[in-house]
């Protein structure tokens, strides 16, 4: 009983670019069975912004969410820290993994690492609802293998030079999302977002992509809302009524359109289809 | 040469240890001085020098439960290399019942040049039983390469295996002077403790030192290299009640880490 | 014997078992100053082959030994004690269990039809040359190849960490690794003759830097290598 993926009207703001997804199509590839966490991959070259993201979205998602993190970070414990020193996650929630100055092995190819690390987090502080894996900062042909998440974000930034979608690679096409980060900087480094916006649609087809500046918008909300989508919407696919205890008939029509945040998603119940974010101004 | 010797402990009731048993052979003879806490201290006392290559000596010790021995030797142990056989051997068997107490606090035993020696100790120590267990070795006489020395030390708590160690040195040993096992230095050496008493201690690290909490059982090995044996023997004099570090400064973690990180990551 | 190539995917780097996190304690030697240079690499890998290498070859043998006899289980229990005993640092055990609870991870993947549960269940995974062991039967290896794994494993690891971490010509260190070839070979063949014999009787070489090494190094707070 898979339902209807709605899509929000989209309202044009021609100042933020953004991407138009086909309505009524899922352009990702279905999640699997919400038994456990829901595992977002958050990758990108260095200093784009995935850690501020990590904070960003811990903080959105405080007293909403069961969360748990993983970094690889090159410097694996810089990551940990700073999140313990921003006070946006309880360190006992954070686990950092070595990568041998492999970033891109220890996310794609050879996962154990990080899959252990996940299972230590759950084993740890019981059932999570999202665990988010940070890459250790890479190159544009870095992507995590989906043995290791279900979802992944592409973070890239303005101040790379608005050329860096064109350059495409399969973190920029491929990714479930792809964030277009430190907007606020875009005037003074001379990017054009528009160009950006074009050559990612040109790029990505129906993936979205969200711009964003992290300074102005330190909750990160079109990334929160497009996981708090991702969970709800995993939930309704894959959890059978029964098993899901508290589903609500009405679920699936509650939020569409509207502009609330999504209601709180937990593994094991069902959660209303949210509103895609993505586009939203 | 061949020799055996022989020495069994037991606590005569009173708060004393007595040896019903204490023989020896030249070059292995077992001296009892001696000592004041109602222990015993006992000391091996060798040839002039040796052991030397084609020697075949042989040590039981026994304490049994309450008995508390010291053993020592009244100098280094020289490996070096003889006529009659290819190899000189040292077998130590020990047991440590319940309640006893063994330290076995040696000098060094030096690898001289052209040596082919292998020691072997193989202690039993009963649940309850104390054991201090130093081996010290130390690489050629003054400014020499060593022979060929093998320091093997087999124990067992409580009959599970606690404590396998075989260290090599020698020319035909690959890579054991090299960075992977002693970095040059021409001393090294552990200490065992097994002691029911002491509470478990973390690991800990200091330059070339570190404590180390077995697996097996309550029981820490201290291991260590240096550059000579005044040195070492700083690194493995044995921990009292007041002090948990072994001779040397206390561990300072976070300056070891900093000098061993002097690469920046 | 076994097909070839199954043994060359097991040796492989790329078998996804987390090598490549893994230098095996060249991190802190490199650190430490002991190993800057190709000749400073060529003394430490032949020391870790004659160590580490031969007690870990040997016990994934006798692991494989035991995968086809009757009395695995508790044959695999007195390698994980006996295991335990030769690796005095608790760092190097939480690695070894690390290690093979990542291979674990890859075995029961691969080969979904093997058992792997008559190994010690223990709080950190199970030790990874008991784990290599089971895994090489699964394959259809025999001890020796099981040991030559191992072995070859011990100087590979090392020596890929050194070409990261101290930018050091890959040629030259390939060079050093075909020189060793020899002395991996004789680990390993030594390692499998080793492994007939009861597990107390197994090999126990030791090295005193190694544990250092692995003690110090699990106390940084940056490391790029988890051993
Ligand atoms: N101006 C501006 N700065 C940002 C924004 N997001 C992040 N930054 C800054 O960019 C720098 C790098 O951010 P991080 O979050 O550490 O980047 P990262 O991608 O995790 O970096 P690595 O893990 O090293 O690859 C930090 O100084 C952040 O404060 C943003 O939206 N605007
Ligand atoms: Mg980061």
């Amino acid at each position: 009983m898979r339902p209807e993926i709605l899509r929000p009207e989209i309202e044009h703001d021609e100042s933020v670019p953004h991407t138009h997804p086909e309505p009524g199509v899922d352009p990702h590839a279905p999640l699997p069975a919400a038994t456990r966490a829901l595992r977002v991959g958050i990758g990108g070259p260095v200093g784009s912004g995935k850690t501020a993201l990590v904070a960003a979205l811990c903080r959105a998602f405080a007293g909403e969410l069961r969360l748990g993190v993983v970094t690889n970070d090159i410097y694996t414990t810089e990551d940990a820290d700073f999140l313990k020193r921003a006070g946006v996650l309880d360190p006992a929630r954070i686990r950092a993994v070595e990568t041998g100055c492999c970033p891109h092995t220890a996310i794609r190819d050879d996962i154990g690492a990080n899959l252990d690390a996940v299972d230590e987090l759950a084993e740890a502080l019981g059932p999570l609802d999202l665990v988010l894996v940070e890459s250790g900062g890479d190159n544009l042909t870095a992507t995590f293998s989906r043995g290791l998440v279900d979802r992944q974000i592409f973070v890239v930034d303005v101040a790379g030079g608005d050329k860096v979608p064109r350059k495409g690679g399969p973190g920029v096409t491929a990714a479930d999302l792809l964030v277009i980060n430190k907007t606020d900087l875009a005037p003074m480094v001379g990017a054009d977002l528009s160009v950006m916006d074009r050559d990612a649609r040109a790029r990505r087809g129906a993936l979205p992509t969200v711009f964003q500046s992290i300074t102005e918008d330190p909750l990160a909300s079109q990334v929160a809302d497009w996981i708090r989508h991702e969970l709800a919407h995993r939930s309704t696919v894959t959890v059978p009524p029964d098993a899901a205890g508290a589903a609500s008939p009405g679920a699936a029509s509650a939020g569409v359109g509207s502009a609330e945040p999504a209601p709180r998603a937990v593994a094991g119940q069902a959660a209303p289809v949210a509103a895609l974010p993505v586009g939203r101004a | 040469m061949r020799a055996t010797a022989r020495l069994v402990a037991r606590a005569d009731g009173h708060g004393r240890t007595v040896l019903p048993e204490l023989r020896g052979e030249s070059p292995l003879l077992l001296r009892q001085v001696p000592a004041g806490d109602g222990g015993v201290t006992v000391y091996v006392v060798g040839g002039a020098a040796g052991p030397l290559a084609g020697d075949e000596l042989r040590l039981d010790v026994e304490v049994g439960p309450g008995a508390v021995v010291r053993v020592h030797t009244v100098a280094a142990s020289i490996a070096l290399p003889g006529r009659p056989g290819p190899v000189s051997r040292m077998l130590v068997r020990a047991t440590v019942a319940a309640g006893a107490t063994l330290r076995w606090l040696p000098e060094q035993l030096v690898a001289a040049a052209g040596c082919a020696h292998v020691g072997d100790a193989q202690v039993d120590v009963a649940e309850g039983g104390t054991l201090h267990w130093r081996d010290e070795l130390i690489c050629g006489r003054h400014g020499e390469q060593p022979g060929h020395a093998e320091v093997n030390t087999w124990v067992d708590l409580a009959g599970r295996p606690l404590l396998r160690q075989s260290l090599t040195v020698g020319p035909d040993v690959p890579g054991w002077a090299g960075p992977a096992v002693l970095g040059g230095a021409a001393a090294t050496g552990s200490l065992l403790v097994v002691d029911p008493a002491r509470p478990a201690e973390p690991p800990a690290v200091a330059g070339t030192v570190a404590r180390l909490p077995l697996a097996g059982g309550l029981a820490t090995l201290w291991t260590a290299t240096a550059a000579d044996a005044h040195t070492l023997r700083a690194y493995l004099e044995p921990p009292t009640e007041n002090r948990s570090w072994c001779g040397g400064a206390p561990p300072e973690p976070v300056s070891d880490q900093h000098s061993l990180a002097g690469m920046g990551g | 014997m076994a097909a070839p190539t199954m043994l060359l995917l097991l040796a492989d780097g790329r078998f996804p078992a987390g090598a490549h996190a893994h230098s095996a304690g060249l991190e802190a030697a490199v650190a430490a100053g002991r190993v800057t240079d190709l000749a400073t690499l060529g003394g430490y890998l032949r020391g870790r082959l004659a160590t580490a290498g031969l007690v870990a070859a040997a016990f994934a043998a006798a692991a494989r030994r035991a995968a086809w006899s009757s009395g695995r289980r508790a044959t695999l229990a007195r390698l994980d004690a006996e295991l335990d005993a030769r690796t005095a640092s608790p760092a190097q055990r939480a690695v070894s269990r690390r290690q093979g609870r990542a291979l674990l991870r890859a075995g029961r993947q691969i080969w979904p039809a093997a058992t792997f549960d008559d190994l010690p269940v223990t709080p950190g995974g199970p030790h990874q040359p008991l784990t290599l062991g089971l895994v090489g039967a699964a394959a259809g290896l025999d001890p020796a190849q099981v040991a030559t794994v191992a072995a070859h494993a011990t100087v590979t690891g090392s020596a890929s960490a050194a070409v990261r971490l101290l930018g050091l010509d890959p040629y030259q260190v390939q060079a050093l690794l075909v020189r060793l070839a020899g002395a991996c070979d004789a680990t390993a063949a030594r390692a499998a003759r080793a492994a007939e014999e009861p597990p107390e009787r197994l090999p126990a070489a030791a090295a005193p830097l190694a544990d250092i090494h692995a003690e110090a190094h699990a106390t940084w707070e940056v490391r790029l290598f988890a051993s």
